[in-house]
Formats: structure tokens, C-alpha cells, sequence
């Protein structure tokens, strides 16, 4: 057994900052590879130098296709694959399930279904009606879930798949009802898509990825008893219910508000806090932070890959997520001993 | 320190305590036994408000257990659970040092105060040299140790334990009962222990509350509550009681029935 520092301030700093380096680095070689090509150091001095790093094109072709459409989307999809495994790492604590996700449980499924829903009955135009209809889904689907599976991971996985299926025969219906230029491609809301998000839509997920991380944070300690068991998290002072309940909302929530304008993109959520676990360990005040900022680079350069990997045309980056996810799922399915 | 005052408890109709009423003072060291579906185990979480009594009051320092927040009764109350593995891997460092959490604010890190807690813990229940393994790979007798030294991280007046010695082997099982005489001896702890052996709960603890079908039969030092008489009543089995060799506390030894117990010889 190899050693492991404690978890100690100086040390989640310290892997923090790296981590967001990382995270950096990807953003900007992520910015800097697509079909158009516009080299690292171009990109890198663009970025610098450019003067406003906002939306506008300014200049040249090179950097309006840099700042009007590599920007946000490479920036989106940080903000995707960090709420994602946020989500991911507090319901697999939440049931005590390292196979949890929001993908594998329904979560991403009933939040599009809800987004879907409220698109159609053309509630898009209320102020956060779109989120708020997939917030829905994404709390009705976890309660479903959870109280068809309980304790049991078999039958809880099960469940899951279950009502993935139903929710994508809700979304095709309501897409094959619909002729409204308001939805979305099929690939958006079966694969996912990180092109297509507004800014004021980047700012919403943003917003919500803060709230969420913050409330996640505070009850990290908590979350850290609970992943021992119930009776043990009671037996130390947890007040188990009221927790359990606000982790998630919050999970419900930042997986809700990035599902509704990314589309379903899965097992980000499963990987990445598996990956920060094996790498740092179980507690929370390390994965919580690290699983963001290794989720937010994962999924960067997955759209990356799926917008390059083809010369022709452009993956959904679920395509990518799901082929890199679904033998690592498999993996860790077989695999005995602890998480 | 705690009182029972006329507890009952059911499952929808069946009562499975009824009337439990005794009072555990500061530096007692009280042994659970009874037979199966006796109430031990619901007495327990009774005890340390899992469950919430369907009639009577349980009262920790005068205060009903009920309307106290958790970390209220975790700075006084810990327990040792029967030993079950972990889904995510903690080193026993961390799961000593979650002992910490009733005296610690949400977002507050172990002070350097709380890491040599944990460590007088682990040294008093001999598990420091364990500190950095990974629960899960430990054998039964170090994760029941290392529960207990969770428990004292806590810096409880009371400790409950639950079956703790059923699963370890016999010198595990001696070890685990002295430790827990010196911590009631010397550190004053208080300690109500579920068990299912009459013997060793005869050596070790000062009282004995024995249950039977969910009421009290007896409560008091073992010399009187473990007798020929009362093993019969209580487990329905013809048992002689006779003195310890070193220290005269009452032994049981069962005697069966013969001519039932031994299989036939064709």
C-alpha cells in the first residue's frame, strides 16, 4: 500500500493548482485545434494580446473563429465535463455506489426529457423555464431510481437503464411531434453537442456550477462520513437526512442546468471521480475540487477530439465520452475490492 | 449519566421492548445478553437514537435523547459498530480522524490537536502502526480496533458497542475485552456493550442487564444475574454455573441433553 499524505489545506491547494494548470493547458490547445488552423503560439499571443477576450470578432478570420466560436465552446465544455463530475462524485457517494453517474442513472436522461418538455409546450421563452423543467426531470428521475433500486447497486443500475430507455423514447416522441426550430437536433439530445450554447446560457451553467460546488463543498466532511454508511455518518454527529437531501438538490441541479443546454453527454460523471479517488484518495474536500477541474480538461479535450478527429465532419462528443466510458464502466463493473 | 424511562418499542404492531427502565452511571461497565430476537441490537439504537421509542423517554444527562442534534449526542455518545466493509477506500488514518467531526465546523480542518487525538487513539488501541493502510485490506480483529480507536477520537463518556468480539478469534476476542476494561477502568469511560457471550461478559463486565422476549429479566453484577436458574429461564438451556478459576466469576457451562444432542451411531 503505497502512502497517502492526510488531506490537509496546503495539500488540496496544492493539487488544486496543478489540476487547474492542467486544466488550462487543455483550454488552450483546445482553442487552438479544429479545422481551421491557427497554431498554439498564434492562438496563445491572440489570446494575450488581442486586446477584449470577449465575443466579438475582431480582425482577422483566425480570431474571430478563435473568439466567436472556439471561445465559448471550448469554454462550455470545461464548464459541461466540471458540473458533470461534481454531480457524479456527490451521487456516487450519495448511494454509496461507484458505478453512480448521471448518465448511468437516469439523471441526464430525465433532465433533457424535461428540457425537451418545456421546448415543446414553448416555455423556453419564461425566464429559466428550460432549466427549470430539466431540474424537474432530474429530481423526479433520482427519486424514481433510487426508490426502485434502494440499497441494492445491481437493481439500482438496473433502474437506471430502465428509465434511460423510457426517457429517450420521450425525447424522440417529442421530437417527431414537434417541427418547432426551437429544438434541437436528435445528436443534441442524445449525444450531446457543446457548439450551440448562448452566452447568456455559458453564464447560466457557470452560475449554477459555483452554487452547486459551494453547497457540495460545505457538507464535503459530512459526505466523507456518509460514504462509510448511514448509521456511522448519525453516530458521528451528521444530521444524515437533511444532508442527504441538500447533496442532492445540489447534484439534481448542476446536472440539470448542464444537461438542459449541452445535451446528454455520458460517463464523464462516472470516470472522472473514479479517476481522483484511485489518484488522491476518498475525501471529499480533495475530490470535489479536483474532480471539476479534471472533469472540466476531460471533457475539452473530448470535443476537441470529436471536432478533429474527422476531417469530413464534426462527432458528437458523446460519441467520444461513451467510447472511452463504456469500457472503463465495464472495468470497474469487474473489478473487486475497494474504490 | 443515561436513563430509560419505561421504554417500548415496535415494529407496526409487534412490541419488541417493553418497559425498559435502568439507569447507566458515570464508570459503569454493562453487558447486553439475551437470546436472539431478545432486543439487544433495538435496544442499542434506542440508545443512541437510531430508532425513537415508541413509548417511555431515553435521557442523556436529563436531556431526551429525541430532541438533541446529532452532534450533541456525538460529542458525549459513540459507537463501535459491527465491523462492515467500506465501499470507497479510507486509510485508517481518515476514518480515525472522522472521530474528530462532532468537535469541528463544517468547513474547519483537523487541527494539529486533533491529529495527536487520533494518535493517542490509535496508540491505546495499538493500531498506530496501521495508520496508513487501507481499511478495507485490514483483518477483522484491526478493523474492530480501529473502530474503537474512531470511537475515542471522539472523546465520548459513553461508548456502545455492538457484538464487537463476534467475529474474532479467541486471543483477539480477550484482547478486545481488556482494552475496554482499561478504558473504563482508567479513563473512566462508561461503556454499554451488546454480546453474545455469557462468559466473557461475566469476566469483563461490572453489570449484566439480561432481556428476555424484549423486557428486562435481571439487571445487576453477574454473581446474580448469571445463575443456573436464569440461563434457563432466559435461553431455555440446562446450563451448570460454577466460579471462575482465577477470578470466581460465574461460568456457564451448557450441559445438553444427552439423549437428543448426540447423533445416533447406525
Amino acid at each position: 500500500m503505497r502512502e497517502r499524505p492526510p488531506v490537509t489545506g496546503a495539500r488540496i491547494l496544492r493539487i488544486t493548482l496543478l489540476l487547474a494548470a492542467i486544466c488550462g493547458a487543455v483550454f488552450v490547445v483546445s482553442l487552438c485545434l479544429g479545422p481551421a488552423r491557427i497554431s498554439v503560439l498564434r492562438g496563445v499571443r491572440d489570446l494575450l494580446f488581442s486586446g477584449e477576450p470577449g465575443l466579438h470578432p475582431s480582425g482577422s478570420p483566425e480570431t474571430a473563429i478563435l473568439f466567436s466560436i472556439r471561445f465559448p465552446r471550448v469554454l462550455f465544455a470545461g464548464l459541461v465535463g466540471a458540473s458533470l463530475s461534481l454531480a457524479g462524485a456527490a451521487f456516487q457517494t450519495l448511494l454509496r455506489n461507484p458505478l453512480a453517474d448521471p448518465y448511468i442513472l437516469g439523471v441526464s436522461g430525465g433532465s433533457a426529457a424535461g428540457a425537451i418538455i418545456a421546448i415543446s409546450l414553448g416555455l423556453a421563452a419564461l425566464p429559466f423555464g428550460v432549466p427549470l423543467f430539466a431540474f424537474l426531470g432530474a429530481v423526479l428521475t433520482v427519486t424514481l431510481v433510487f426508490s426502485i433500486g434502494k440499497t441494492d447497486s445491481n437493481v439500482l443500475l438496473l433502474a437506471g437503464v430502465i428509465v434511460n430507455a423510457f426517457f429517450s423514447a420521450v425525447i424522440l416522441f417529442f421530437l417527431a411531434m414537434s417541427r418547432s426550430a426551437d429544438l434541437h437536433s436528435m445528436t443534441f439530445w442524445l449525444m450531446g453537442d457543446l457548439g450551440l450554447a448562448s452566452p447568456r446560457e455559458i453564464l447560466l451553467v457557470s452560475g449554477t456550477l459555483a452554487a452547486g460546488f459551494v453547497i457540495l463543498y460545505f457538507h464535503a466532511r459530512a459526505l466523507n462520513l456518509l460514504a462509510t454508511g448511514e448509521p456511522t455518518a448519525l453516530h458521528l454527529g451528521i444530521a444524515v437526512e437533511r444532508t442527504k437531501g441538500i447533496v442532492f438538490l445540489a447534484g439534481s441541479l448542476v446536472t440539470a442546468v448542464a444537461v438542459a443546454f449541452s445535451g446528454i453527454i455520458g460517463f464523464v460523471g462516472l470516470i472522472i471521480p473514479h479517476m481522483i479517488r484511485m489518484l488522491f484518495g476518498a475525501d471529499h474536500r480533495l475530490l470535489f475540487p479536483a474532480s471539476a477541474l479534471f472533469g472540466g480538461a476531460y471533457l475539452m479535450a473530448a470535443d476537441t477530439v470529436a471536432r478533429i478527429l474527422l476531417s469530413s465532419t464534426e462527432l458528437p462528443v458523446g460519441v467520444v465520452t461513451a467510447l472511452c466510458g463504456a469500457p472503463y464502466f465495464i472495468y470497474l463493473l469487474r473489478r473487486k475490492g475497494g474504490f | 449519566m443515561l436513563e430509560l424511562d419505561r421504554v417500548g418499542f415496535r415494529y407496526r404492531e409487534d412490541w419488541v421492548l417493553r418497559e425498559i427502565g435502568f439507569s447507566i452511571e458515570r464508570g459503569d461497565f454493562i453487558g447486553i445478553l439475551g437470546p436472539n430476537g431478545s432486543g439487544k441490537t433495538t435496544l442499542l439504537r434506542l440508545v443512541d437514537g437510531v430508532l425513537s421509542p415508541g413509548e417511555g423517554r431515553v435521557l442523556l444527562h436529563g436531556r431526551d435523547v429525541a430532541g438533541m442534534k446529532r452532534r450533541d449526542i456525538a460529542r458525549v455518545m459513540a459507537v463501535v459498530p459491527q465491523d462492515q466493509p467500506l465501499v470507497f477506500s479510507f486509510s485508517v488514518r481518515e476514518i480515525v480522524l472522522m472521530g474528530r467531526s462532532p468537535h469541528l465546523g463544517n468547513l474547519a480542518f483537523e487541527s494539529a490537536r486533533d491529529l495527536e487525538i487520533a494518535r493517542t487513539a490509535m496508540e491505546e488501541t495499538e493500531t498506530a502502526s496501521l495508520a496508513e493502510r487501507n481499511f478495507n485490506e485490514l483483518s477483522g480483529g484491526e478493523r474492530q480496533r480501529v473502530l474503537i480507536a474512531r470511537a475515542l477520537a471522539q472523546e465520548p463518556s459513553l461508548l456502545l458497542l455492538d457484538e464487537s468480539t463476534a467475529f474474532l478469534d479467541l486471543r483477539h476476542q480477550v484482547a478486545f475485552m481488556s482494552l475496554l476494561r482499561f478504558l473504563n477502568r482508567e479513563k473512566g469511560l462508561t461503556i454499554l456493550a451488546v454480546t453474545h457471550d455469557i462468559n466473557l461478559a461475566a469476566l469483563f463486565c461490572g453489570k449484566i442487564l439480561l432481556l428476555k422476549e424484549g423486557r428486562i429479566h435481571a439487571l445487576g453484577p453477574p454473581k446474580q444475574v448469571i445463575t443456573e436458574t436464569s440461563i434457563r429461564e432466559v435461553y431455555r438451556v440446562r446450563a451448570a454455573v460454577d466460579g471462575h478459576p482465577g477470578t470466581g466469576a460465574p461460568r456457564v457451562t451448557v450441559m445438553p441433553d444427552m439423549e437428543t444432542s448426540v447423533p445416533k451411531q447406525n
